[in-house]
């Protein structure tokens, strides 16, 4: 069932658009992430979602209800739409305690003291925060802070989740923490969530489905192994995936009975179901670093590289090899015995390459459906 | 090269009196070898730092001595030791250029000014800050002032050179990078460095040895792969990467070489890492297994049946949380096919790799 | 330092003072005239009265004004921004009295001699008394004057706050009134406090208003009452007037600290994802642009017009062309003209005032700026230890003296010899000691708050590259806080250059300053050298400033926003 449409949305700063004609369904109880780099136009469209931007143009329809058109003239105001919103800074009330943070809202909608005192507990409950329900923000940790904003929001069973990047205020292992925490809350809850972040892994972890923007646009729109596996344009290929994807530019070339994707001593053939879809000849080709294969010893057809740094983290490592002037970073599992400068053989299955439109950036070929 | 290059030895640090007092530094001994990268990581309040900054000479040792090069340098002031100290903040001096910024130090030392010069420009041209040499920091990007910060720390030659996680302020892709950098300078100048970082995959990829240290102690010492592999004690376990820890009870020890465990009602066969450990039929212990040493296939083709809780897409590898009897593991696959994928709710096959198992003591 | 230690330990030495005034045995005699004698209604509970009112009154208008402004400039989308946010607080470098003066060239009516003011002469309205003098001009003139500090205060809160936190309350579903009654104004809470406080003992402790305002229907408040009972050689009154305003004060700042001083500041809180947003005007677009541009006129430029073209007027009150001269500037003396008094240019008193006036100022700013520094440095460094608060309490306790009343403290205390030191009574160098103390709250935390901005490792730094204490602190430190250093100068310069209810009893005849020359001129009705010197003395003060500014950028007040 749709929830939230947002259609033909737009919406300009002082000359500069920060959104253009941004077409998005979410479907009741997804979890979509808005993904992007910053100044891209996420925060905002979740801000234009939450109501506390006016777009230019546009239409918004939350569960049948206009929240805003700009044809009709409808603007519903923030304090009207019973959304819930995380903040970046999570924005607590420094002269409130907890308790006080949880119940304004509640206190707003004039539920009985009992119901109140209720929910708070409840929700504090919920976050592992009972014992510090009369702190003030300033005594508590940044994950704490946190967990606070959470329980404000879910307090008040709003109809939608709406959350600004709230993970990025916090070091590195709280993160991973947090973020099975947002995912098991949505699990529970069931809402409605749109999730705005610049951290690929986070969108990846936590999304149902994922909207990659830039520059104001939505490049597209899909499945966490849609958006990785069969990038729409370069920008998205690039941006999604870490270590960042390989490109390599090259020309297709007819060689025997075979074609073939060329470039200096690299050469990937190209499958049969693959060659109608070639019309253009200059065209950049893409591998992910985990679907290059290395061998120390030399095997028919693999190329040559030479290895000029090996990083490993625990439970995989990353070499960054050079063939001539093309570098390629590729990932194995565990620890290696492989040093730097030394020579290693490489291959790259044809299978998982993707190709592009050099000139467009735009997806010509991905052997994934 | 000179094995104990850096040495120090029995270093402990109290801050605070009475019922205040804090153990720091808690009897650490860590020899260093010349030209080797040795990073000490802990999470924060291990005493890493106050250990770095008793070698630079900001914190006086309670008891112990730290000896650069067969010298003992405990009574000599900062600015007399043969240290140099890259710092978290960069600490650039705003109103100075890039040179101005590196070629201080020599300045004031008195360097023959030729000298200086040429120094100068060797070292700009290895941190790769060419063409910035009358830059202010704040015309930097931020790595760009780390690499200053570095250049600043070598040029005076120190004997080791000590950096507080100086990677700290960068932003996570920058971070990444500049690790590389780090290393590659450290490497073609074979400076003899001392790192500190809590992040550990930071430690991974930088250091030659890691040293953990928590609550102020050594908790072990080893090449990035010894310490992945075999860690001595829980905390290091959990500290470095993800792990599962199973408990389970000893069934039979193999002449101090090996033990058969009993896990999920099926025996399962381990190396005893360390030589000075001793396990006894019966006693508790925990397997360690690392979320990448677990395989899991079709259901009754593992070692063990369990199900799947949650899938993690990751693009590069899939997660799975899996409850096999009363126990939550979480696996993790590598790149995986189109035929090999579950979903929330199958029942799976898991089995583990054999040389990834790992066995601990059970801690009280 | 011992200075500060001596005045805080002030009233034993009043109590001193107090007693040996008279045969210099124990008495409670003055305590007991001016609280209980049958003087004690004129002496003390008018005056008290009289200064409450004035106190209440002018802060009441000056905050609604201060805040008014600082919403509307800050948190609002009115155009002109930067501009106004610089321009608003022009009144501050004025002296305080400027618009008294023209209050008085408006309004004066025929209760006392001189020519009428405009509104007589040029439409025939004689404003009745409470018009032309006393209470109510005293708040309303003051109040134009003060709101400049609010204005600083409430904007510097306004612009730390996280816009989101508002946003917040709206989607808590707040409406906006409850959202400013629920979020904004309890945050901003702590800087409407200090504001109170520094309005209220400022307006306390003037001097020179309601001097002009007061003094001609016999409207005495407290800082007049202790100017009256010292020229007629009555120190003992003087001194428990004194003591009653310094109690007055300290209890505004207790009661500020008991309201709001639990948790002191909110400023921390903003981190990462500060956002500034602004309100949307709409409708009220122009009519608060429009305010702002006529409260502008009135306060600023109104009375330096007016000021400025009475300096040409042979005869006050008449505004024909015919009586245009500008003689009050370069005319020599002439007996039937303003008591003989030579043109402002010609001078010699006039030119040894505003020698003593720069003087002052420059001498104060460096001592001010230096001192400042040092203790900045001191604090910062020292963080945590008892030395570092004791410091920092020390050099904020002249903070709780109402000027009029230090300037008694400091009459009485240097008056005679005292230990080593010599009777300062009289000299410029008490002058500059005064004012140096006065300033020293604000001094002290410009450099606390430049040395805050320098991090610890870039000292450490230059240790272990090894550079001794001295140099680094002279080639790296100082350098760092120049900005810090000079907008803590030019602050100081600034306010001594028109300090005047501070002096106004310290002052001789061979160490007269602009101030004291004008206040002078304004009691004998020569109203236009009056006019004449204040307009030099503005001149110097925006052109110091306009210096500072264009070579060191613009920074000059936001010292005061750190108080």
């Amino acid at each position: 069932m749709k929830w939230i449409e947002l259609k033909d949305i737009k919406k300009t700063y002082s000359g500069s658009p920060a959104v253009r004609e941004l077409n998005l369904t979410i479907e009741e109880k997804q979890f979509v992430t808005l993904l992007g780099p910053s100044g891209c136009g996420k925060t905002t469209t979740l801000r234009i979602i939450a109501g506390l931007e006016e777009p230019d143009s546009g239409e918004i329809i939350v569960n049948g209800k206009i929240f805003f058109s700009r044809e009709k003239g409808i603007y519903v105001p923030p304090e009207k739409r019973k959304l819930g919103l995380i903040f970046q800074s999570y924005a607590l009330w420094p002269h409130m305690t907890v308790r006080k943070n949880i119940s304004l809202a509640l206190e707003q909608m004039r539920l009985p003291k009992d119901k109140i005192e209720s929910i708070v507990k409840e929700v504090l409950n919920k976050v592992q925060l009972s014992e510090y329900i009369d702190r003030y923000p300033s005594e508590l940790s940044g994950g704490q802070q946190q967990r606070v904003a959470v329980a404000r929001m879910i307090a008040a069973k709003p109809s939608i989740f709406l959350m600004d990047e709230p993970l990025s205020n916090l070091d590195a292992m709280l993160r991973v923490d947090m973020r099975t925490e947002l995912k098991r809350l949505h699990h529970e809850l069931g809402s409605t969530t749109v999730y705005v972040t610049h951290d690929q892994v986070e969108a990846l972890t936590l999304s149902d489905k994922i909207a990659v923007m830039d520059k104001g646009i939505l490049k597209q729109v899909g499945t966490p192994e849609e958006i990785y596996k069969r990038p729409q344009d370069l920008f998205v290929a690039r941006f999604v995936g870490s270590p960042r994807i390989n490109c390599i530019e090259g020309n297709l070339a007819t060689e025997g009975s075979g074609r073939y994707f060329k470039t200096g001593k690299i050469k990937i053939q190209i499958k049969n179901e693959a060659q109608s879809k070639m019309s253009t000849d200059s065209l950049i080709g893409t591998i992910r670093p985990e679907d290059i294969v290395v061998s120390k010893v030399e095997k028919p057809g693999w190329i040559k590289v030479n290895v000029f740094s090996v990083l490993p983290a625990g439970s995989e490592t990353i070499l960054s090899v050079k063939q001539d002037t093309i570098n390629l970073s590729v990932k194995i599992n565990g620890f290696t015995d492989i040093r730097m400068n030394e020579s290693v053989w490489i291959n790259i299955d044809p299978l998982k390459m993707n190709y592009y439109n050099k000139e467009t950036g735009k997806l010509v070929f991905s052997y994934f459906s | 090269m000179r094995e104990d290059y850096l040495v120090l030895t029995n270093l402990i640090k109290h801050f605070g009196k009475g019922s205040q007092r804090i153990t720091a530094v808690d009897n650490v001994n860590i020899k260093v070898k010349e030209g080797e990268l040795v990073t000490l990581l802990g999470p924060s309040g291990c005493g890493k730092t106050t250990t770095l900054r008793m070698i630079a000479g900001f914190e006086d040792p309670d008891e112990g001595d730290i000896l650069i090069d067969s010298v003992k340098i405990n009574s000599i002031p900062p600015n007399q030791r043969p240290t140099s100290l890259v710092f978290q903040n960069y600490a650039l001096f705003p109103h100075m250029s890039v040179k101005d910024n590196i070629s201080y130090g020599l300045k004031i030392n008195h360097i023959d000014r030729n000298d200086i010069k040429r120094r100068t420009a060797e070292i700009i041209n290895l941190v790769g800050l060419n063409g910035m040499e009358n830059r202010s920091p704040a015309q930097l990007s931020g790595g760009q002032q780390q690499r200053v910060s570095l250049a600043r720390s070598i040029v005076m030659e120190p004997k080791v050179l000590l950096l507080d996680e100086p990677l700290s302020n960068l932003d996570a892709k920058l971070r990444v990078s500049m690790r590389l950098e780090i290393r590659k300078i450290q490497q073609r100048v074979g400076i003899t460095s001392i790192y500190v970082t809590h992040d550990q995959e930071e430690a991974m990829t930088l250091s030659d040895r890691v040293v953990i240290m928590n609550e102020g102690k050594v908790q072990q010492e080893g090449t990035p792969e010894e310490i992945y592999a075999h860690p001595v004690n829980l905390f290091v376990a959990d500290f470095i990467g993800k792990a599962n820890f199973l408990p389970a009870k000893v069934n039979r020890v193999y002449e101090s070489k090996k033990v058969d465990v009993e896990l999920f009602r099926k025996r399962l066969n381990i190396l005893i890492p360390f030589e000075e450990w001793k396990f006894r039929v019966g006693s508790a212990v925990l397997v360690v297994i690392r979320p990448e040493g677990i395989l899991v296939k079709a259901r009754g083709k593992g070692d063990y049946n369990g199900t799947v809780k949650e899938t993690v897409y990751l693009g590069s590898k899939i997660i799975y949380d899996i409850a096999i009897d009363s126990e939550l593991i979480t696996a993790e696959i590598p790149n995986p096919e189109e035929s090999e994928r579950f979903k929330v709710g199958d029942i799976v096959g898991v089995s583990f790799k054999e040389h990834s198992l790992h066995i601990l003591p059970a801690e009280k | 330092m011992k200075i500060i230690i001596t005045s805080l330990t002030y009233q034993d030495y009043d109590l001193r003072v107090v007693r040996g005034a008279r045969l210099g045995a124990f008495t409670l005699y003055h305590y007991l005239r001016v609280f209980t004698g049958n003087l004690s209604y004129s002496l003390f509970v008018k005056p008290f009265i009289n200064s409450l009112l004035v106190g209440f009154g002018v802060t009441v208008i000056a905050m609604i004004l201060g805040s008014l402004l600082a919403w509307a400039i800050v948190r609002t989308d009115i155009p002109w921004k930067k501009f106004l946010d610089s321009v608003i607080v022009i009144p501050y470098m004025m002296p305080s009295w400027v618009i008294a003066l023209a209050w008085i060239i408006i309004f004066k009516n025929n209760r006392i001699a001189g020519e009428e003011g405009m509104l007589t002469i040029l439409f025939g309205i004689t404003p009745p008394d409470w018009i032309s003098y006393g209470l109510f001009p005293i708040i309303i003139c003051l109040g134009l004057h003060y709101y400049s500090y609010s204005y600083l205060l409430i904007s510097g809160a306004l612009k730390t706050i996280n816009s989101e936190l508002e946003e917040a309350g709206s989607i808590a579903g707040l409406k906006k009134s409850a959202v400013l009654k629920k979020i904004t104004f309890p945050i901003v809470l702590p800087a409407l406090g200090s504001s109170f406080v520094l309005t209220f003992t400022r307006s306390m402790g003037t001097f020179g208003t309601p001097a002009l305002l007061g003094l001609p229907v016999r409207f005495f408040n407290l800082p007049t009452q202790i100017y009256a009972s010292i020229n007629i050689r009555n120190m003992g009154d003087a001194y428990v007037l004194a003591l009653i305003l310094v109690v007055l004060a300290a209890v505004a700042i207790y009661i500020n600290s008991r309201i709001v001083g639990v948790r002191k500041s909110f400023v921390t809180m903003a981190g990462k994802g500060f956002k500034n947003r602004y309100n949307r005007l709409g409708v009220w677009w122009y009519p608060i642009a429009i305010f702002i541009i006529l409260f502008l006129i009135v306060v600023f430029l109104l009375p330096l017009v007016l000021i400025a073209w009475d300096t040409f007027m042979l005869l006050p009150g008449d505004y024909s062309v015919a009586n245009l001269t500008t003689h009050f500037w370069v005319g020599e003396s002439k007996y039937n003209i303003a008591s003989g008094e030579p043109g402002i240019f010609k001078n010699p008193g006039i030119w040894n005032g505003v020698w003593n006036s720069v003087r002052l100022g420059i001498l104060a700013a460096l001592i001010n700026g230096f001192l400042g520094l040092f203790i900045g440095y001191a604090v910062v460094r020292n963080r945590g230890t008892r030395l570092s608060k004791s410091l920092e309490a020390v050099s904020f306790a002249s903070y709780v003296f109402p000027s009029i009343a230090m300037g008694a403290i400091y009459l009485g205390m240097f008056a005679r010899p005292m230990g080593p030191i010599p009777a300062l009574y009289g000299t410029f160098t008490l002058l500059v000691l005064i004012v140096v103390v006065k300033n020293m709250p604000f001094s002290s935390r410009t450099g606390i708050s430049a040395m805050l901005q320098i991090d610890k490792s870039l000292e450490e730094n230059a240790r272990i590259q090894g550079i001794p204490w001295f140099k680094s602190f002279r080639k790296i430190i100082f350098p760092l806080t120049t900005s810090g250093f000079l907008s803590g100068m030019i602050l100081t310069f600034i306010t001594s250059m028109r300090e005047f209810s501070l002096i106004i009893l310290l002052v001789t005849p061979t160490t007269r300053v602009l101030t004291t020359i004008i206040f002078a001129y304004e009691d004998q009705e020569e109203i236009q050298h009056a006019n004449g010197v204040t307009i030099i003395l503005i001149f110097i003060i925006v052109f110091a400033n306009f210096v500072v500014r264009k070579f060191f950028g613009n920074k000059s007040l936001t010292g005061l926003k750190e108080s």
